[in-house]
């Protein structure tokens, strides 16, 4: 009888969990078509959606059309290709936006410190140029040193697998930041290799000829 | 038992809130109110990072910070703003506690895909 019991509750939840899944998940393009070209991309008219169609607000509290919508927000802003479709760094440098750099103050202006540091990567990918200057831009030096990164030349060990974790630069990029899908804003100093020296050589040589 | 449902249910809901959506959910279930939305990039567009991560003591990492309504009521963390002067006050709860009921904590909106590559 318990046993009997015991099934009836498990199937009744599941029951229940379907019923209410089917009410919280909108048919979108996770299930429409599974054979569907790009099924998994976000088409652009998906992208910024405004809080009531989200997926994650409840459209039913009072507070949320009051809410500003990503798009009436975005929509001066110069465009990014991934994460909130949004050049954050350019929005900065153009001046189409102005955070403030203290709560009280607004004309408190950041402290800039203008330093690259190169980090040597392994295979042909190209070595990271991490620059300073846009993160001292928006961040003070004690939100990553030291608890993120240490401060000290060739005592971080970094990864891309760390990255993805959330650790390292993954504490920013990937959830706030530009995610790591644009490789080549990070990875931007491409290596002098052999091949590619034989390449310019033997381009200059046919030149020459 | 509806909201533990859901929450097992949609840990990341269907992949569609705005980037750098962040749920607040270390009490609001408990509490039996909707757990809260705080929009990273609405308030990145007013104030640089180091307002809220140095001068009001926030975190880096999602999810070390445990934010109470009695911290924000003595002008700490979120009320350090939500005063009613710069930003609306506590008095307005649900413009804060605005998610479906069971929404997971964390941070949202994630990447182009919905799949398991998802970051």
């Amino acid at each position: 009888m318990k046993i009997i019991y015991t099934h009836f509750l498990l199937y009744g939840s599941m029951l229940i969990m379907l019923v209410v899944a089917s009410v919280i998940i909108p048919d979108n393009a996770l299930y429409a078509d599974p054979n569907a070209f790009n099924r998994l991309m976000k088409p652009p008219s998906e992208r910024n959606p405004s809080p009531a169609q989200d997926g994650i607000h409840d459209p039913e509290s009072a507070g949320v059309s009051s809410l500003q919508k990503p798009r009436q927000s975005f929509g001066a802003l110069p465009k990014g290709k991934s994460g909130n479709y949004v050049d954050w760094v350019k929005a900065l440098e153009g001046g189409d936006i102005a955070p403030r750099y203290d709560r009280d103050d607004p004309a408190a202006e950041p402290v800039i410190m203008d330093l690259n540091i190169v980090r040597e990567v392994k295979g042909s990918m190209p070595n990271v140029v991490y620059p300073h200057k846009q993160h001292t831009e928006w961040l003070d030096c004690s939100n990553c040193h030291p608890a993120i990164f240490i401060p000290q030349k060739g005592a971080n060990n970094i990864s891309m697998a760390s990255i993805l974790l959330g650790e390292q630069c993954g504490v920013c990029h990937g959830k706030v930041a530009f995610p790591v899908s644009e490789c080549r804003r990070c990875h931007s100093q491409v290596k002098q290799t052999t091949a590619s020296m034989d390449k310019k050589a033997s381009a200059q040589k046919e030149v020459t000829q | 038992m509806m909201s533990l449902l859901i929450s097992v249910l949609v840990p990341y809901g269907p992949g569609l809130a705005e980037y750098a959506d962040v749920v607040l959910n270390r009490e609001s279930d408990k509490a039996g109110v909707r757990p809260v939305i705080f929009p990273h990039w609405f308030h990145r567009v007013r104030y640089q990072c180091r307002v809220c991560h140095s001068e009001l003591g926030f975190e880096m990492r999602a999810g070390a910070n445990l934010v109470t309504m009695q911290d924000i009521t003595d002008g700490q963390f979120c009320g350090a703003c939500h005063d009613g002067e710069i930003a609306w006050s506590t008095e307005n709860c649900d413009l804060c506690h605005s998610a479906l009921p069971g929404t997971a904590a964390g941070i949202r909106g994630g990447h182009e895909t919905l799949g398991p590559g998802n970051w």
